[in-house]
Parts: C-alpha cells; structure tokens; sequence
C-alpha cells in the first residue's frame, strides 16, 4: 500500500509535467518520460562526481538532486526550442511526430551516449527500515520520495497560483491569443512551462534511481507511459487532477500487482486508459470543452 | 471482359516473378523485397485510417499482431488438415498449400477486422489526442495479453509456422490493398472519407454518417494490417510479440507520414524507403535509431505534409508538369 | 405561398449549463417561404440552426419537420430528411475541389455501395456520372463554373461563400439554412447574391430561412423576419412591420443600429 503511495506521487511528478504542456500546447510530450530517464542519469553523474555514496549526507543528496533537475530543465528548453516550436504551426498530427521522434532520439541518444548497460545509482541515502505499527513498514527512501515530492508539488502550485509567471501560464493555457494581446510572452511562457516540468520529472528520475538503483536508458517507457495515462486520468490541463491521478494509478498497479498477477502490472495502465477515457474522457477533476459549430 | 484480362495478366506476372526473381537475387534481397511488400500493406492499410479520414491510429501494430497470431494459429492446427481435405478433392499440392494460406489470411484478417470495429467504434466520439492515446493502448494491451498467453509461446516466441508466404502472395496482396485503396479514394465513399478529414461537422451536416465511416476505415485499415501480418507470419515462420511493439506502429506511421497522410502512391514509396533505409544503415547499428529519429523530427519541422503531400504520383500529371515548366 | 407547415420549432430552450441560449421559442416556417432570423450579436440565432440540424438536442421543447420529429436525430440523418446549411465561419473541405465538395453533399443520394466503388461496377460508373453532371450543373448556377477544379481552400473569399451554398444545395434539401451568407461582402456583391437566393428558391424550389446581419440584404428579400434577442423572440412581421417595432430599436440600440433599419430598402 505504502509502495502504491510511493509510486503514486512519483507518477504524479511525472504527470504534472505532461499535463502542464498539454494545458499550454495541447502537445502530448512524448519525451517527457525520457525527460525522466535523463533525470536519472544527471543524478548519477552527478552522485559519483561530488563522490555522495563515499559519504552520505542529506546536504550531498539535496545537490546531487537540484543538479539534476538544473540540468533537465536546459534540456526540457532545449527540446522546446529546437523542435517543438518549429512545428506549433503545423498540424496536431506533425507535432505527435515530433514528439515521438524526440523520445526515440533522446532513447537511442542515451544508448549511444550512456551505453546499453544499466548503471547503479549510488546509495547516496543509506536505507533503512521503520516500523510504523499495524504491520506496515515503511523504509527510509520512500519517506523522502513522498517528503521531496509533496515539496515540489506544493512549490508548484505555490508558482502557479501565487506568481504572476504562474498566472501568465493560466492565461495561456486558456487562450495564446488574449493573453498575447495582454502582454504575456507567449513563448517565454511556455519556455518555463517546459522547463518547470522536466526539473519535476527530473526529481522523479532521482527519487525513483534512490529505491531502484538499476538505471538504463530504456527503463523510462513504462513510467513515462504511465504517468501519461496518469495525467489523463486526473483530467489533462489539470494541476491537482494529475497528483491524484498519479495517486489513483500507483495504488492501483500495486493492487494489480499483488491480488491479480505480476506480468499484467503494465497492462493495467492501459486498461484504466481506455476505461477512463470511455466513461469520462474528460478524467476526474476535467472539464469538456465543446467545440464552437 | 477487359478487367478480366488486365486481372488475369497481373495474376501471371506475379506467378512469372515469383518463379524467376530467386534465381536473380540473393536471399538478403529476397528478404529484403518481401519486407518492403508487408510494409506497403501496412503503410497503405494504416494510410486508410490515418491519411483520408484524418484519424490519430497510433496502434496499428496491434491490428497486425491480431492477423498475425490468429493466421499462424490456423495453420499450425489446422493448416494440415485442410490440405488433406482439399488434396483429397484432387487439387495438386501447390494449389492446397496457397489455398490453405489463403484461408488463414482470410481468418487472420478477418480477427483483426473484428478487432478493428472493437477498437473504433467506442473510441470514435474521442478527438484526435485521445483517439490517438487509446489506440496506442489498445495496441499494448494486445502485446501484453499476447505476451501472457502461453498456448500461442508468450514471451518464448510461436515457431514453426509454415512458410508458405512467397513473392506471389505478398505481391498478390499489395497489388489488392494498392488497388482498393485507389479506387476508394476516387469514389464517392472516399471523398466521404476525406470530408470527413477536412470537417467533420460539416460532413455530418450534409449528410454524411461520420460514424459508420470512421468505423469502415477502421474495420478496412486493420483487415490489412492483418493480412500484413498473416503473411509476416508465413514469411518469418517464427513470431514474437516483440516485433509488434509500439517501435512497429510509430514505424508504420513515420511511412504515412513522410509519404503524405492521403497519398496512396506517397506511403508506397515512403514504405519502401524506409525499409530499405534501416537494412541500408544495418552497418551503423548504434547510429540507426538515432538518425531514424532525426529524420522523423526533421522531416516535421521542414515539410510537415509529406513529400506527396494529398496528392498522388501519376504519369499523366507528371508530362503535365514537365510541358508547363517548359511552355512558360 | 402555400401555408403548408414545413418547419415549426415548438417551445424550444436550449441550456449550456447555466446558460439559456435559446429560451421558449416558437417558430414556423411554411413551405416556399422565404424567412429572415436578425438578432444582435450572441442573440442565439446559429444555436437556433445547430438546432435545427441537430448538432444540438434541445433541452426542452420539439422540432417537427413536415410533421416528423426531428429534435435529438443526427446531423446526418436530418440531412437525409432535407435540411442543409451554410456556416457562419466557412466549413468547406479545403484540400478538395470544388467540383468534389458538392459532389460530397450528393453522396447521400449515391445507390452504389462499397463493392461497387471497389469493382468498378456499371451502377458506380453511373452513379459518378450522374454526381459530376449534377455538380456540373449548380457550380453553373453559382457561376463558379471556371473554378470546378480549384482546391476549395484556394478560393477567394465570395466564391467560398457561393461554394457553401452549391454544396448545401447538392443535398437537394426542402429547407435551406443560411448563416450569414453575405457576411464579408460588398454592396455589390450581396446585390448579386440577393439575387442569387431569390433565383435558387425559384430553380430549385427550395424554402430559405436566413440569419444575416446585412439589413440590406435581409429587408430587400425577407418577406417574414423574426428577431432574436438574448434567445428570445421578441418581434415577428414583415419587414416593414420589424423596421419600425421599438422593442427591435431598443436591442438594436446596445450595438451600433445598423444604419438601414430606419431607411428604405
């Protein structure tokens, strides 16, 4: 259960970002989940140059952390910049494309550049157990993942609701037009809007590397994926909607997982996909937004 | 009369090749011919969906593991007997053994059909993002199931399946899918089709049942793929449900793409480019991924509509153009 | 003018969600009429056509069309019965030629299936022939002839706005909706097109009902007008009788009178 609550609010992270993008472009950023991968990665160059594993302590975790995430956040631009934006005028389907065609690149970049073999994330928080009574254990590792990510969520929304950035954003995701008329770099916005969702999917990739230190290029699919399915559960275009949809999808893969059968854990994912998006495509906490005849 | 001429003439050319091309390429080639005559069927089949109705099918590998499975199935339980039965009637072994791939094509794309209707027909009030996303669902959750299924191998892989699949059939088949999907363009059905593309609303206002027209593009796009994969299946004579992963659909659709969503000719030509291209690079295996993926994103940020665009490559246009450049 | 009941919209309303687009109208239309929907900006009167066409089910209240209800049928199935319509903000199939785009409106009176379109057959080969000839023949009467095969999208703006009306005409509808057909125009060119509506009801024998903004246009052809105000019918007449209703002045009044509602048309 723990675990499901875990694996929620890292999906969570994940979906916040594809969500946010969605809102902003109605872009599906498939190389969000790479975004993640990459996270990872900056996290382990990161650790075995500051040396955290020799001597772990919180103040090395923190940095190897906002290095990371510093680091997604240029490639996150990078991306935007270079082949999103090129497209934005061109049809839905070209900018899917595009999207598909980054994620392969920065997969099959990261093959190259990485190599195939998974890497080991180094302990950088050394793991311990604590018993909370009733029968439910919790390590030490998921306690942070749930602290560091109810922090960036909370921080998120604080930027959102409360900064004029923040608001900028609410005006685009409504209508590029009327808020470019009233001032708002459109582009600028959706620059930090890139930037703010892979810092968070970057965190994700270190906080996950913490309680399963194999990393590899490939291994962000599946929860790039799903924390794509998460966001459109909770409603796409919708902040709170993607944290409880990131919550509703990790407990329900661990449910999945622990009463059906291990080998369908990826299947389930789609399945609540489909099921939502038949039922109530607009996800939990939408809104449909009718098209004017 | 006329038509049956020009049918029975292409059905002697195809035998003619089938008969003669081994004898001038090397297997490598062979293969690589073969593979460039499935991806056309996919290419074109997924162009159905995709190019004239203007729908987000992300899954189409789906649809071929559906025709692919089910086909090999067939054969491999009961492909014998049914080349008993019809040896029996007096048929000679060669006519048997195609009229018995025949039949598990035929079963293959039909499950797949099925498959199609199952898939379309509620996913069809979604708009094109999230038609896009269920697709690609669905087509991971065929893997998976496929995957999980130990009767058909599941992750070991389905082997021994009868290769019965040669140059005949597999050209038998794009000259099939090629031939309907020209003619459906020029028909009413497939102006239908691409109003549907251009406005719905407006297609629905005058008249047209966007509906059931979306459901027949999907129902006829995977009735191909499936027999693209029946005929991968025959070919190969071993299956794995990781060559029907997610690579495979955005592979197909990266040759709707750049061949020009709409253009029969255009996903034609970008099928075998972009089969030859991959066998081309097999040398810079690392590399290959790599600038596949460039390409793609390349390709969108240049020329978006493809190289052909909705139109279609033709002879007599083709003399136009060359007259006008040289007139003016 | 026959009083024969074409289109009655009987205590319609339409809500989205708080909002009342279209509150308790009652409408008629008889055949061969030629009828004038006016309204301010936001009154409700392109909701009344999605109405009409079903693209919306009204919340409460019927449609009846030659005595059938038509209210909560598909689009596609109202055209079937004989409604087709012009757009406000033009809907054409861009990336194919005019000649196809009516074509597309007469598919619904295509007889030749799939397997014909597939094999080649003589009905298909017929059916084409028939369409062509058909679109042929209205591209003619639209006079958009020398543009048959011009990519719809290519179009200068007046000639799109007579291509949406030969293609709503290809449907060979009873009822023909217009949304502002001469938003967009010059006095000279909505001349022609006045003419043009009154030489098509006659051709075709078509009943009009039409929304526009252009008094001009709407008081020089109209013999009956309704006028929409906040989804409310608040005046019906003759086009005298609207010109000098002052419940029409005052809603005209928070928007710029149009300045030929007082004159002579």
């Amino acid at each position: 259960m723990v675990n499901g609550v875990t694996w929620g609010s890292v999906y969570a992270l994940i979906a916040l970002g594809y969500t946010m993008v969605y809102g902003i472009l109605r872009l599906i950023n498939f190389a969000h989940g790479d975004v993640y991968m990459l996270g990872a990665f900056f996290g382990y160059f990161a650790a075995r140059w500051i040396g955290a594993a020799q001597d772990p302590n919180p103040f090395k975790a923190v940095l190897v952390l906002i290095a990371s995430m510093v680091a997604c956040g240029i490639v996150g631009v990078i991306i935007e910049r270079c082949a999103y934006k090129p497209v934005r005028r061109s049809s839905r389907l070209a900018a899917l494309i595009t999207a598909i065609g980054v994620s392969l690149l920065l997969e099959n970049g990261g093959i190259l550049v990485f190599g195939p073999d998974p890497k080991f994330f180094p302990q950088i928080i050394p793991a311990h157990e604590i018993r909370l009574g009733l029968g439910v254990t919790i390590s030490n590792q998921q306690v942070i993942i749930l602290l560091v990510s109810l922090v960036l969520m909370v921080a998120l929304r604080a930027v959102v609701l409360y900064t004029r950035t923040g608001k900028a954003m609410q005006a685009v995701s409504f209508n590029h037009t009327a808020a470019a008329l009233m001032g708002i770099s459109v582009d600028r916005i959706i620059t930090f809007t890139f930037m703010l969702g892979s810092m968070l999917a970057a965190a994700a990739g270190v906080l996950v590397a913490l309680q399963n230190p194999k990393i590899e290029p490939l291994m962000d699919i599946m929860p790039g994926l799903k924390a794509f399915v998460a966001a459109v559960l909770g409603g796409i275009g919708n902040v709170p909607g993607a944290v409880i949809g990131g919550l509703v999808m990790g407990i329900a893969e661990v449910l999945v997982v622990g009463y059906v059968s291990p080998t369908y854990r990826d299947a389930i994912a789609f399945v609540l996909l489909i099921v939502i998006l038949l039922v109530r495509p607009a996800g939990i906490l939408g809104q449909n937004v009718a098209e004017k005849v | 009369m006329m038509r049956l001429v020009r049918a029975v003439l292409v059905v002697g050319v195809l035998l003619a090749l089938n008969r003669l091309l081994p004898s001038f390429l090397n297997p490598y080639y062979m293969r690589v011919l073969m593979l460039c005559g499935i991806s056309v069927i996919l290419a074109v089949s997924l162009n159905l969906i995709n190019g004239f109705t203007g729908q987000f099918s992300i899954g189409h590998a789906g649809f071929m593991a559906v025709g692919a499975y089910v086909s090999a199935v067939f054969s491999l339980h009961l492909g014998a007997g049914w080349m008993r039965s019809l040896a029996a009637l007096g048929l000679p072994e060669s006519m048997a053994q195609g009229a018995t791939l025949l039949a598990a094509l035929l079963i293959g794309g039909a499950a797949a059909a099925v498959a199609g209707y199952l898939v379309g027909l509620p996913s069809l009030r979604l708009r094109g993002d999230y038609l896009a996303i269920v697709t690609l669902g669905f087509g991971e959750i065929i893997r998976v199931l496929i995957t999980n299924i130990d009767a058909v191998g599941a992750a070991r892989g389905l082997p021994g399946i009868p290769g019965w699949a040669n140059f005949f059939w597999v050209g038998l088949w794009v000259v099939v899918v090629v031939l309907v999907s020209m003619r459906l363009a020029r028909s009413t059905h497939g102006r239908a089709l691409f109003a549907i593309r251009d406005d719905e609303v407006a297609a629905e206002a005058l008249g047209v049942d966007t509906t059931s027209y979306k459901v027949l593009a999907f129902v006829l796009g995977s009735f191909f793929a499936g027999i693209a994969g029946g005929l991968f299946a025959h070919y190969n004579a071993y299956l794995h449900p990781n060559s029907f992963t997610f690579l495979k659909s955005i592979e197909v659709i990266a040759m709707v793409v750049l061949g020009g969503t709409g253009s029969v000719t255009g996903a034609i030509l970008a099928a075998i480019v972009l089969t030859i291209l991959p066998e081309a690079l097999r040398s810079a295996q690392e590399l290959r991924m790599v600038i596949y993926s460039l390409m793609l994103i390349v390709l969108m940020i240049t020329r978006p509509q493809g190289l052909l665009g909705s139109r279609e490559l033709s002879w007599p246009r083709f003399l136009r153009r060359r007259a006008a450049a040289e007139g003016s | 003018m026959t009083q024969d009941l074409l289109l009655e919209l009987d205590h319609v309303t339409m809500r989205f969600g708080g909002l009342k687009a279209v509150a308790d109208l009652s409408l008629q239309v008889g055949r061969g009429e030629l009828v004038g929907l006016i309204g301010p900006n936001g009154a409700g009167k392109t909701t009344v056509f999605n109405l009409i066409t079903g693209v919306y089910a009204p919340t409460v209240g019927r449609i009846l069309f030659q005595g059938r209800a038509i209210h909560g049928l598909k689009p596609h199935v109202i055209a079937h019965r004989g409604i087709t319509r012009t757009f406000q903000n033009i809907r054409l199939f861009g990336s194919r030629c005019c000649r196809d785009n009516v074509c597309i409106a007469a598919h619904q009176h295509a007889t030749a299936g799939l397997l014909d379109a597939v094999l080649r057959t003589s009905r298909f080969a017929r059916d084409e022939r028939d369409m062509m000839r058909q679109a042929d023949e209205l591209l003619e009467v639209m006079g958009l002839t020398a543009w048959a095969d011009v990519r719809a999208a290519d179009l200068p703006y007046g000639q799109q706005r007579r291509l949406e009306i030969a293609r709503a005409l290809a449907g060979r509808p009873e009822l023909l909706l217009l949304d502002e057909p001469a938003a967009g125009l010059n006095p000279q060119e909505s001349d022609h097109l006045m003419a043009l509506i009154n030489d098509i009801q006659h051709r075709f024998r078509v009943t009009v009902l039409l929304i526009e903004h252009d008094m001009r246009v709407v008081m020089g052809i109209c013999r009956r007008i309704a006028v929409l105000d906040y989804g409310i019918k608040i005046a019906e007449g003759t086009p005298q009788q609207i010109r000098t209703d002052p419940k029409v002045i005052e809603a005209y009044l928070g928007e710029e009178v149009p300045a030929d509602l007082g004159a002579d048309a």
